[in-house]
């Protein structure tokens, strides 16, 4: 068992990398699929099948499937890589990276300098986590079936189109510019009427 | 070579470090929201580090709720990023920078 912790955990580090250095998202997105399916091994590995599988079945399926849908909605291609790789400069993610590694090792040497503990790799049966789940937590479950619902009403609303409300003076700037190529493609367009030949050579051009 | 708490925790330390480094370096919002998916997976696996390390399941119930918070986020996030999408035509979080109805320059 501890073997079998210690692959998935460097798979899992090494797959998590990839996913933050990837410039293409679909790419950063199947190297999730493996760091979550790792994950899932670490789990299994310490004794707790049944969040093992609905990390397979949540992350690795509902999730995953959501962002992907997203990406191939939006079509993000070779362009985003392109943005990416333009804005993913050294200068711009070696400060962040350099503090967060500060923080990271203050954390590991506070973790050091605690106890040691062995781990216990009895697995906790799934009969006493849905025990506990369905009598101490009952309003904790109520409380999660609120937050999805909310997430589901929020969603619906936030995903659908609306026309863009401004303030009437912005209205009105914002129509400034549009009535005055309304009124060029008028005047182009009563030039192309009055001047037969030419204007049919050259097509006008509509804004 | 047998593994006590403390690895466990690290390696989620090291998962929530890298989702950290991931949320301040990229600049597009997808990014953004993958790697707080991959902070959350990793505080979720301290809770079960956590609940297995006493024999208990209170652990495990925590990753549960972690499950639903994180599956109710990420769908407020990606509706929010396709209406981005669809007000700026990038997914840029610098150009999000101004309030309602201002101009931004």
């Amino acid at each position: 068992m501890p073997v079998l912790f210690y692959i998935a955990s460097v798979v899992a580090i090494i797959s998590t990398l990839m996913v933050i250095t990837r410039y293409q998202p679909i790419h950063a997105l199947l190297y999730l699929v493996v760091s979550f399916l790792a994950m899932a091994m670490i789990f299994l590995s310490l004794g707790a099948p049944f969040v093992a599988i609905l990390e397979i079945i949540l992350y690795a399926g509902a999730i995953i499937v959501l962002l992907i849908f997203v990406v191939m909605m939006l079509n993000l291609g070779k362009d985003t890589a392109l943005q990416e790789r333009q804005w993913l400069q050294p200068k711009t993610w070696v400060g962040p990276s350099i503090l967060c590694l500060v923080l990271l090792t203050e954390l590991v040497i506070l973790l050091f300098r605690s106890p040691e503990v062995p781990m216990q790799v009895k697995p906790v049966p799934m009969r006493a986590v849905s025990i506990a789940l369905y009598k101490e937590y009952v309003i904790a479950v109520e409380l999660a079936g609120f937050l999805l619902m909310a997430g589901i009403v929020g969603a619906a609303h936030i995903s659908k189109h609306r026309k863009k409300h401004l303030h009437r003076f912005l209205q009105e700037e914002a129509k400034g510019p549009q009535r005055r190529a309304e009124k060029l493609t008028m005047i182009r367009e009563k030039e192309s009427t009055e001047a037969v030949l030419p204007a049919e050579k050259k097509p006008v051009k509509k804004t | 070579m047998p593994f006590n708490s403390q690895t466990v925790l690290i390696v989620a330390a090291i998962l929530f470090a890298l989702g950290l480094v991931g949320v301040l370096t990229r600049k597009n919002i997808i990014f953004i929201l993958i790697s707080v998916e991959i902070m959350l997976n990793a505080a979720g696996l301290a809770f079960v580090a956590a609940g297995m390390r006493w024999g208990q399941p209170d652990g495990q119930i925590m990753f549960l709720f972690v499950l639903a918070m994180a599956a109710a986020e990420v769908s407020v996030g990606l509706a929010l990023v396709l209406q981005a999408h669809h007000q700026y035509r990038s997914l840029d979080i610098d150009q999000m920078k101004a309030l309602k109805d201002e101009v931004p320059g």
